[in-house]
């Protein structure tokens, strides 16, 4: 259980992050979202001990990490942005000083290094520097780094920055695999990933929550949850006879794409109406699909609302 | 195990992990050789002892110390590997601790290779081996002195080159506060309290006394003292530059 009161943290003038409080209960995922700068990096720096808050606290497995910052490290796995690591190191030297320091029994250390290079994939690197390692395998050094004494609790900042797509697919097959008994947070800008992986989103904007739900909640706010995109070669007369359905507020029309997208008024379920009137008219169209909303959508909302407030 | 061993151990294979180790290490031989058979005039003196040797020792680290020390936390902090330290279950200070001594037992490494000089003055003649066993710690504690300066002045700043600069021009403060040249002008001008003050803080006033044979206690408490202030100075440094 990791329980935020209040964290604050402020660098001279700069408020860094502004009174946030929430609890993460095991079996979760927590993606945590926001625009550059939003104080996602230093909320899980004193998450992980690394900076003192300004004001409020943290627990983590009832460990208070100002008070108890050993005890509260010993079940904190930690990847830092860009994985940094001892670049004259190889992943075997690296992992076994990492093993040391936590303290993992000597007896099971080698059988641990192996498991986690196995399931990391780096057999193949593993006597190489990891200053000249490729990022997707010095990412992977530092995820290594971060499971390797089976933390509880796992906060990972952005760990598939800079990953070419197969490598961000392992990366979230692996947090979704360890996901069942641990707490993790991830921080990312990548909203399709909070689908892949998180069960619950947490958008922050200049220190301050915005938004805390699941994902299918996020969407739901979105104005494109519910519509019916419909993809035709006859954009206008599509237009107008979409505008006629019972319950359809506003048709948008992108010309590049050659869609129209009909939103429903507030609380309608559009889609069964659209889609008899394409049968009855039998008007020529090529696709038709209900959205589920835009994460992208909602984001930008949310954050800029905010950033227009303050 | 102690995590102020492992961090030791891993800083300490560090140094080693590049050549720069080896070639630092055949500077320091090189250059302390050169310094006390040319300049200091070891065979020409026709004396069996190593103080021509010694006496260059402080000029000898005010340069390689820095170079040494430079690369403490300046690199952690370049990196971002500083996080990944200080997130690990060790306190700040073990980790400050681990480093400087890791340092330290590198210089001692270098220093301890300088033994076939040692070696040659034996052969040559019937030192006082009292006095050079006591002007190796000496010399020994004074390393020490200039890493702690080193390691506080690392941890204020991303960049090496900087840190090694700084460091440089602190312990060349150091140095010089003591040197016959400098305390016979001031006393010119200042009161002798005052010069008996900065003398006091030299680090020459104090290796050489250690140096003669004497191992003083007060030269003792100045150099303990000297690397447990600034040790902590680095802690509370590392802890201000945190969120740079």
């Amino acid at each position: 259980m990791i329980e935020i009161n209040n964290l604050t943290k402020r660098y001279g003038d700069l408020l860094a992050v502004d009174a946030v409080s929430f609890k993460v209960a095991p079996g979760e995922v927590l993606g945590f979202l926001g625009p550059n700068g939003a104080g996602k990096s230093t909320t899980m720096k004193m998450i992980a001990g690394f900076l003192s808050p300004s004001a409020g606290s943290i627990r983590v497995n009832g460990f208070d990490v100002e008070q108890q910052p050993l005890e509260a490290k010993r079940c904190i796995g930690y990847l830092p942005e860009g994985a940094p690591a001892y670049g004259e190191m190889t992943p075997a030297s690296f992992l076994s000083f990492i093993a040391d320091i936590r303290g993992i029994d000597p007896a099971s250390k080698d059988r641990r290094i192996r498991e986690v290079v196995e399931r990391l994939g780096l057999e193949r690197v593993f006597e190489q520097r990891i200053e000249t390692l490729s990022k997707g395998f010095k990412r992977r050094v530092g995820l290594a780094q971060a499971i390797l004494h089976d933390p509880k609790v796992l906060i990972l900042d952005e760990p598939t920055d800079g990953l070419d797509p197969n490598q961000k697919h392992e990366v979230r097959a692996l947090i979704q695999g360890m996901a069942k008994d641990k707490i993790i947070i991830v921080s990312t800008h990548i909203l399709e990933e909070v689908h892949a992986v998180c069960t619950r989103a947490v958008i922050i904007a200049s220190g301050r929550i915005l938004a805390d739900a699941t994902p299918d909640e996020l969407e739901a706010r979105s104005r494109y949850h519910g519509a019916v995109t419909v993809r035709t070669a006859d954009l206008e007369a599509l237009k107008s006879a979409l505008a006629g359905v019972p319950g359809v507020a506003e048709v948008v029309i992108d010309a590049e794409e050659r869609v129209a997208t009909a939103f429903p008024a507030k609380g309608q379920a559009i889609f069964g109406a659209v889609s008899r009137l394409i049968q009855e008219r039998q008007l020529p169209v090529n696709e038709v699909s209900l959205e589920r909303g835009r994460l992208d959508e909602v984001f930008r909302t949310i954050t800029q609302q905010s950033g227009g407030r303050s | 195990m102690n995590p102020v061993s492992v961090i030791f151990r891993r800083e300490l294979a560090s140094y080693f992990a590049t050549p720069v180790a080896y070639v630092f290490i055949v500077i320091f031989l090189v250059l302390a050789s050169a310094f006390a058979f040319q300049l200091g005039g070891l065979f020409e003196r026709g004396q069996a002892d190593l103080k021509p040797f010694f006496d260059f020792h402080p000029w000898l680290y005010l340069f390689l110390v820095p170079a040494v020390a430079m690369r403490m936390w300046a690199e952690e902090r370049n990196t971002g590997s500083i996080e990944l330290l200080l997130t690990l279950p060790v306190t700040q200070n073990q980790a400050v601790l681990g480093k400087f001594l890791a340092g330290w037992a590198f210089l001692g490494i270098a220093l301890f290779l300088t033994f076939p000089i040692w070696i040659t003055v034996n052969y040559l003649g019937d030192p006082d081996n009292g006095v050079i066993f006591a002007s190796y710690i000496g010399s020994l504690l004074m390393a020490g002195g200039f890493l702690a300066i080193g390691s506080a002045v690392s941890a204020a700043t991303r960049s090496q080159v900087i840190a090694f600069i700084i460091t440089v021009v602190i312990c060349f403060g150091l140095l010089l506060a003591g040197h016959p040249l400098v305390l016979s002008v001031a006393k010119l001008v200042f009161p002798q309290w005052l010069v008996d003050g900065v003398a006091a803080l030299s680090f020459i006033t104090h290796f050489s006394s250690i140096a003669k044979g004497v191992i003083d206690l007060r030269d003792l408490v100045f150099f303990g003292l000297l690397i447990g202030v600034f040790l902590y100075a680095t802690s509370v440094v590392i802890d201000l530059k945190k969120a740079d």
